[in-house]
């Protein structure tokens, strides 16, 4: 009885103040906006908010120190006349197509090879992964070195083998450039190609491979039709971030060669940093920008479509 | 293939299955074979990716007169190393102060980050709350935002809020970098954690920051180890944001100084910048090599997701 009889004031004491105070702390809704606060607060004022404002940018003419007014299509008019901006749409497609590309087939490559048993295993994949880690500029920063033009250290090995008798300009020829920069860009993305894949791969059950091997499958067609469409999925996501961020790139090209020679290797960041940062016109930088938006949307629609494959495949129920 | 295979079956065999029996179909393959398909192709590969790093660390130990004289030392080996490009690097240039703003950075901006991440995914996954699939969808779709098409009004917010020049404008901005991945990522770790666990604890009158204090965040430790070495990582090798909005010397992230400080017209200036980029490479490879599991799976479980 006692009990009852002091616990009782004590709830009744509760319930009305539970109208307003309780209602936000106990409400799922009310809670979880608290929660979400802090990362909506980060996104929205320094990503959502800068995404817009880069779209109006690239309407007006603003400048470093002083505001730009509304001049519609102007810039994107400029834009469409510009050779240079034009080259650096072929380059950055020719460096992402061909980087991407590449990228897949060795890191696909790789990560069957690593999938396989050998001593070390572990160490050798901790090994591979090394260039990921690295930040970009200081491994550009090594790359710039070994293609210098006096003291590469490939042309020398290339001249003491008898294969060429002088020095590549490697940063200094216009292919040779871009060879060079797509180059580097592959060996700082394979790491990631083939880790994830590698952790696709590992998935896949050695069931599957021995039961094709009994019915005579060859190695080629365990790939073809285990490995590979088990894979897709992964393979989709995975590209679609190396192609993300192969389209985007900056540090790589700023590191080694600012876009040089002769505008060969400007890739469209590249450019609008050039444009918007360094010649302080912020709505044409906005503008070539801007302009890059309609590509990457193309490269995740092509990925989403590469998941929509697999829930055709696997059901509609996939989570 | 199997014909040949088969007749080296047992010599094989035994040493592979003691190790580890998922690679069940390895005793197919002759070793001859396993070394022209495996070991060769894999040593050339693992050559030419770490290659730049053992240049790098042997450029920045070698003497002037060996730099610039491939004929009479040979370029792939030191005689008489020095430390003379490594001290000089850190006795005679900014270099200590700017691999103290890296780290300042790269430590704030991760930090905010994975408190902001742990709250929203918790939110996400376990709150429930209307339009939840929509937020983390949304989230996800943030990750895709490259900082490329971003970094031009950045600049004017920056400039705006007037943090230009400022670490605090990085340690601001570094977020929306890290936390789409560690949220995506935590959300992962947390829909592991039972239900049961966090059902009990609200029986008990426990309210739902101590059970994130209190249960969730205890046992998602290995996740969140995860996320803080996968963004301190990203952090640090941040380029473009701090490349535009920072302006003076002893302000600057190690990447941003090391392209914009060392470079000069001299020819000696290889040895001191090899050693930048091998000094400021090492903390992370370090950190990398303590945690490796934790970074993989980092790395992977974004992509899974």
């Amino acid at each position: 009885m006692t009990t009852i009889q002091t616990s009782m004031p004590g709830a009744g004491k509760v319930i009305p103040r539970s109208s307003a105070w309780d209602r936000l702390r106990i409400n799922r809704n009310w809670l979880a906006l608290w929660f979400m606060l802090p990362a909506a607060a980060f996104l929205l004022l320094f990503l959502a908010y800068p995404l817009f404002l880069g779209v109006w940018m690239s309407f007006t003419d603003d400048r470093i120190g002083r505001g730009g007014v509304f001049v519609g299509l102007e810039n994107y008019e400029w834009l469409k006349d510009d050779s240079i901006f034009w080259l650096s749409v072929f380059n950055t497609l020719l460096y992402t197509i061909v980087a991407s590309a590449i990228k897949f087939a060795v890191g696909l490559y790789l990560a069957l090879l690593l999938n396989r048993h050998m001593p070390f295993k572990a160490l050798i994949r901790a090994a591979v992964l090394i260039p990921f880690i690295v930040p970009t500029v200081l491994s550009a920063i090594a790359f710039w070195w070994i293609y210098d033009s006096q003291f590469s250290i490939i042309s020398w090995s290339l001249i003491k083998m008898g294969l060429i008798d002088h020095n590549i300009n490697f940063l200094g020829d216009s292919n040779w450039a871009r060879a060079s920069v797509i180059f580097a860009n592959i060996w700082r993305g394979v790491p990631f190609v083939a880790i994830t894949l590698l952790a696709g791969l590992q998935t896949v059950s050695p069931s599957l491979y021995e039961a094709a091997t009994l019915d005579g499958a060859t190695s080629w067609q365990r790939f073809r039709f285990i490995t590979y469409p088990l894979l897709t999925p992964i393979i989709a996501v995975v590209m679609t971030f190396s192609v993300l961020f192969t389209f985007t790139d900056f540090q790589l090209i700023w590191a080694l060669t600012r876009g040089g020679p002769v505008n060969a290797t400007h890739l469209m960041a590249t450019l609008s940093y050039q444009r918007g940062i360094l010649s302080g016109r912020l709505g044409e930088g906005a503008a070539i920008a801007t302009a890059m938006i309609p590509f990457l949307l193309a490269a995740i629609a092509i990925s989403w479509f590469g998941m929509q494959r697999r829930k055709w495949q696997q059901g509609t129920d996939n989570d | 293939m199997t014909d040949h295979a088969v007749d080296h079956r047992t010599a094989v065999a035994p040493t592979v299955e003691k190790d580890d029996h998922s690679e069940g179909m390895a005793y197919l393959e002759s070793l001859p074979r396993r070394i022209v398909t495996l070991y060769i192709p894999l040593f050339i590969i693992v050559v030419i990716l770490l290659f730049p790093f053992y240049w790098m660390a042997l450029t920045s130990i070698k003497p002037d007169e060996q730099l610039i004289d491939m004929e009479r030392f040979n370029p792939f080996w030191v005689i008489k190393p020095t430390f003379k490009h490594i001290q000089k690097l850190l006795f005679e240039t900014n270099y200590p102060q700017w691999l103290w703003n890296t780290m300042y950075v790269a430590a704030a901006s991760t930090f905010l980050s994975i408190v902001a991440s742990v709250l929203a995914a918790y939110a996400i996954v376990r709150l429930r709350f209307r339009g939840a699939e929509t937020v983390g969808a949304l989230i996800f779709m943030a990750y895709l935002v490259p900082p490329s098409i971003l970094f031009i009004p950045l600049a004017s917010v920056i400039q705006a809020y007037g943090l230009f020049d400022s670490p605090l404008s990085l340690i601001l901005v570094y977020p929306t970098l890290l936390i789409p991945f560690s949220t995506w990522l935590l959300m992962g770790y947390f829909k592991t954690i039972p239900f049961e666990l966090e059902e009990c604890a609200l029986i008990d009158g426990a309210s739902r920051w101590q059970i994130l204090v209190k249960i969730i965040i205890p046992l998602a430790v290995p996740g969140l180890i995860s996320a803080f070495i996968f963004s301190f990582t990203l952090c640090w090798n941040e380029f473009i944001y701090a490349l535009t909005f920072l302006q003076s010397t002893q302000n600057k992230t190690v990447p941003v100084a090391i392209v914009n400080e060392f470079v000069d017209g001299d020819i000696y200036k290889w040895g001191s910048l090899m050693a930048g980029a091998l000094v400021g490479s090492l903390p992370l490879v370090i950190l990398y090599a303590f945690f490796v599991e934790h970074y993989v799976s980092a790395m992977t479980g974004a992509v899974k997701e």
